[in-house]
């Protein structure tokens, strides 16, 4: 991947050594998701990446349902932050099934599709 | 406050094609016999047609490809793509182009093959980059997580939900032009294969082939066709999003905004309803939009779908066809909650006829929950 500062590289790339980092407005101090050249909730340009706590919460989910021999079913989520941004997902190391909404979850770099993505696991009681 | 349009312009000719299975046709095929049946409906010739108003699920130029195929060379053409929405979207288009002279016979259209050509939603969109990795089923997995959230915030049931789908049902068992015309239960629903929880396959829409049209005019001349004129009396957008990652608040959508401009420009109250039409992608759409069209509390849509109360003989009727759960399906099905409104007003419903329709209440639905668009509609008598 070329080495530019658009904002789909510089996450991407941060994906690839492991890292997640979160696009946060240098004006408002808010985060947003996904990536973009300026801030959706006040329009500036001045944005910065911080990285992310790895906290988050299931705000709601679904079961894919797929045949056994194609898979098997897997879960997709939409997991809140903590830094107050969304994110689609899913919740690996337990049933699909058994994701709930309102679940403590912690990210961490995972894969799909041979790429690296952001993936959760439930936070250890 | 209403607004400059309200009562403007008028639909007096609709027309479909197709429903059900269209074998050996494409859609564009489709597309022009719901195109002549709604001229033909109307009195009128497709060369009377100079205003287009047209999306198709296939090109990145539907409307081009549209007019190009109908043999006609529209001076205004709006081809704005906001999903099923749209057709809903361009009443208010039309309104606007009819007015202002722009043309002066518009032609709203739509057809898909989508049940005969693959079995499955045909769609030139692509998944947004954000998503895509995580494969999630387009469209089901962004309403199950929606439903999924209502039910965790205020006890909506699965019982509920499905309730939504038997009352469709029970609709389209006295619409002669519904594909699915057969008996169906709570238990059927609740027992039918689950796809995305919480919603089972009988908690989604159709597949089916099937066009509309819609051909409007200014209201001066409304009353020199067969049909009796149906006003258009308010219609309202707003959009919230277009992933559903991005939705702010999956139990609330932008049909709260668009339904209350709606209002407001019709110059007419909930109780003045009397035939609801809404966008039933799943059955969870039906609560919702019920909810934020303010027919009934939020959290409380479960509770007024519940038993019949939306179906023949309830408290509401909406969705008089059989709705996409039911009646017909193609990809979008925008088009026809406009057409079901018009027909119960004019009197000439396919299926169970209301009494004396004055005013009916179509709405769209975009995207997954994205695009939210709310037309009033309204007989001579309520000018
Ligand atoms: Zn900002």
């Amino acid at each position: 991947m070329q080495n530019t500062t658009g904002p789909d590289h510089v996450f991407q790339r941060a994906l690839a050594n492991n890292e997640i980092l979160l696009p946060k407005c240098d004006d408002c101090g808010a985060f947003h998701f996904f990536p973009r050249v300026m801030c959706p909730h006040c329009h500036s340009s001045a944005i910065s990446w911080t990285p992310a706590s790895g906290k988050g919460r299931v705000h709601t989910t679904t079961v894919v349902r797929r045949k056994p021999e194609r898979g098997g079913d897997y879960n997709i989520c939409m997991v809140e932050l903590e830094e107050g941004v969304r994110m689609m997902s899913r919740v690996e190391g337990i049933a699909p099934g058994d994701v709930a909404i309102d679940m403590d979850v912690t990210a961490f770099v995972g894969e799909a599709d041979g790429a690296p993505v952001v993936l959760f696991k439930p936070v250890e009681e | 406050m209403t607004n400059d349009l309200r009562g403007k312009t008028a639909i007096v000719g609709t027309g479909h094609a197709g429903f059900g299975e269209a074998h050996g046709l494409t859609a564009y095929d489709v597309m022009a016999q719901s195109a002549l049946a709604a001229l033909g409906d109307a009195g009128l010739k497709l060369s009377d047609v100079d205003g287009l108003f047209c999306t198709m699920m296939e090109d990145s130029m539907p409307a081009l490809m549209a007019a190009e195929y109908l043999g006609i060379q529209p001076r205004f053409i709006d081809g704005t793509m906001l999903g099923g929405s749209s057709f809903v979207n361009y009443l208010t288009s039309a309104s606007m182009a009819l007015e202002a002279g722009l043309c002066d016979v518009a032609l709203i259209v739509y057809g898909s093959n989508q049940r005969t050509a693959s079995g499955k939603l045909v769609t030139a969109s692509r998944p947004p980059a954000y998503e895509a990795p995580y494969n999630p089923r387009y469209p089901i997995s962004a309403y199950a997580m929606a439903a999924a959230r209502h039910m965790h915030e205020y006890g909506t049931t699965r019982e509920q939900l499905a309730d939504v789908a038997v009352s469709a049902r029970a609709w389209a068992q006295h619409n002669p032009e519904a594909f699915e015309r057969g008996p169906l239960t709570r238990e059927d629903v609740l027992g039918a294969r689950m796809v995305g929880d919480p919603l089972t396959v009988r908690d989604c829409c159709l597949v089916t082939d099937g066009g509309g049209a819609i051909v409007m005019v200014r209201s001066d001349r409304a009353k020199d066709f067969p049909k009796a004129p149906v006003y258009v009396l308010g219609s309202a957008a707003e959009s919230s999003h277009r992933q559903i990652s991005q939705m702010k608040d999956f139990t609330v959508t932008a049909a709260r905004e668009s339904g209350q401009r709606a209002f407001e420009a019709a110059g007419v109250s909930r109780s003045d309803i009397q035939a609801v039409e809404l966008y039933d992608a799943f059955t969870i759409n039906t609560i919702l939009f019920l909810e934020d069209l303010g027919f009934c509390a939020k959290g409380e849509g479960g509770a007024f779908v519940e038993g019949g109360r939306i179906a023949p003989g309830g408290v509401l009727p909406v969705n008089t066809n059989g709705g996409g759960l039911s009646c017909v399906h193609p990809g979008m099905y925008g088009i026809f909650t406009v057409i079901e409104a018009a027909r119960q007003i004019r009197g000439d419903a396919p299926g169970m006829q209301l009494k004396d329709v004055d005013l009916a209440l179509a709405h769209g639905n975009g995207g997954v929950l994205s695009s939210q668009v709310t037309a009033i509609l309204g007989s001579q008598n309520t000018l």
